[in-house]
């Protein structure tokens, strides 16, 4: 019932896991799941959305994202 | 040695993997006088900062990071890996892995030389994880690659130089490529081995991680690596199989 005045989400995969989700666009998308001052690298589809794209990059329903962060690495 | 016009002091090239704690792969890094690391992406959430501490961690350190595309089983992904690792840690190296294998990680050199060729088109400086098979090396020079990074035995089994013919011939085939072994060192004395070999660097991180006491077999490294070069540069002895005495025998008595 508390959701109902949002409208239907987008639903999405991210990281591999299944996501209802409002945004419209990747950057939006990263504020939505807090990533706010985050440094992140991001792909939708097997395909790099550098920084600068993310805000024209509109998500379609079933788009996979990727959301990768530094990591410890050999 | 020179990359990209970059002199990269030391010879010993260090993971970041695996450390008992950030204090432990900080003194590590410090015993081992490294001045490049390796570093990789993995996925986060929006809760979990834990990549974002790290990052800090590393630039303050204020070493130079070359990202990996460790995981990655195809070309597509070690590519889209690679630019996603790019706009990161923002430099153009990356050290190519195209995995092939579950078991062995052994590279998967047709993947290998397909990313290799789409990577240095655009611009970025490749560092391949290959074996010491001739005809992909010679694929990877053909597709771009200045520098070449055969493994010395799989990933993480500390089993040093499994093929050392091999590898001679790699060196001796390409005097001018700078080469690192890459992978499957596990004592220093392997890594000793690889330099006197003439190899230009190695490129370890279990065998420091994993140790007892990584600081320690750190310095050991260092150490190694530092004994291995020196020889190589002061050009050893031939070996022969028979004897050769060392004391002359000039006026040796009761002859």
């Amino acid at each position: 019932m508390f959701l109902t005045h949002l409208g239907p989400g987008m639903k999405i995969t991210v990281n591999g896991n299944p996501h209802d989700i409002s945004a419209q666009n990747l950057a939006d998308l990263l504020i939505e799941l807090g990533y706010s001052g985050t440094v992140v690298a991001t792909a939708i589809n097997q395909s790099f959305v550098p920084v600068s794209r993310r805000a024209q990059q509109n998500l379609a329903a079933g788009d996979q994202i990727e959301i990768l962060a530094p990591m410890q690495g050999g | 040695m020179q990359i990209d016009g970059i002199e990269i002091v030391s010879r010993l090239w260090l993971g970041t993997a695996q450390y008992p704690s950030p204090a432990i792969l900080a003194n590590s890094i410090k015993a081992a006088a490294s001045d490049l690391l390796t570093v990789s992406l993995r996925r986060e959430s929006g809760r979990d900062r834990a990549g974002q501490y790290f990052w800090q961690f590393i630039q303050d350190l204020g070493v130079r990071v070359l990202p990996n595309t460790a995981g990655c089983h195809s070309a597509r992904e070690a590519i889209t890996t690679a630019e996603m690792a790019r706009e990161v840690f923002g430099t153009h190296w990356i050290k190519l892995e195209v995995i092939g294998d579950h078991d062995t990680l052994h590279p998967d050199v047709f993947g290998l030389v397909e990313a290799a060729r789409e990577l240095v088109a655009q611009g970025f400086t490749v560092f391949p994880y290959t074996t010491d098979d001739l005809g992909v090396a010679d694929q990877l020079l053909a597709a771009g690659c200045r520098i070449l990074m055969p493994w010395g035995a799989p990933i993480g089994s500390g089993r040093g130089l499994n093929n050392p013919y091999g590898l001679r011939s790699m060196r001796l085939r390409y005097p001018d490529i700078p080469m690192v072994i890459d992978a499957g060192i596990g004592l220093p004395s392997h890594a000793a081995q690889a330099m006197e070999m003439g190899f230009d660097a190695v490129l370890l991180n279990t065998a420091v991680a994993k140790a007892g006491d990584p600081p320690r077999m750190a310095a050991a490294f260092r150490d190694a690596v530092i004994a291995g070069y020196e020889a190589r540069c002061a050009d050893p002895m031939e070996a022969r199989d028979m004897a050769a005495p060392s004391t002359p025998v000039f006026g040796t008595a009761f002859q």
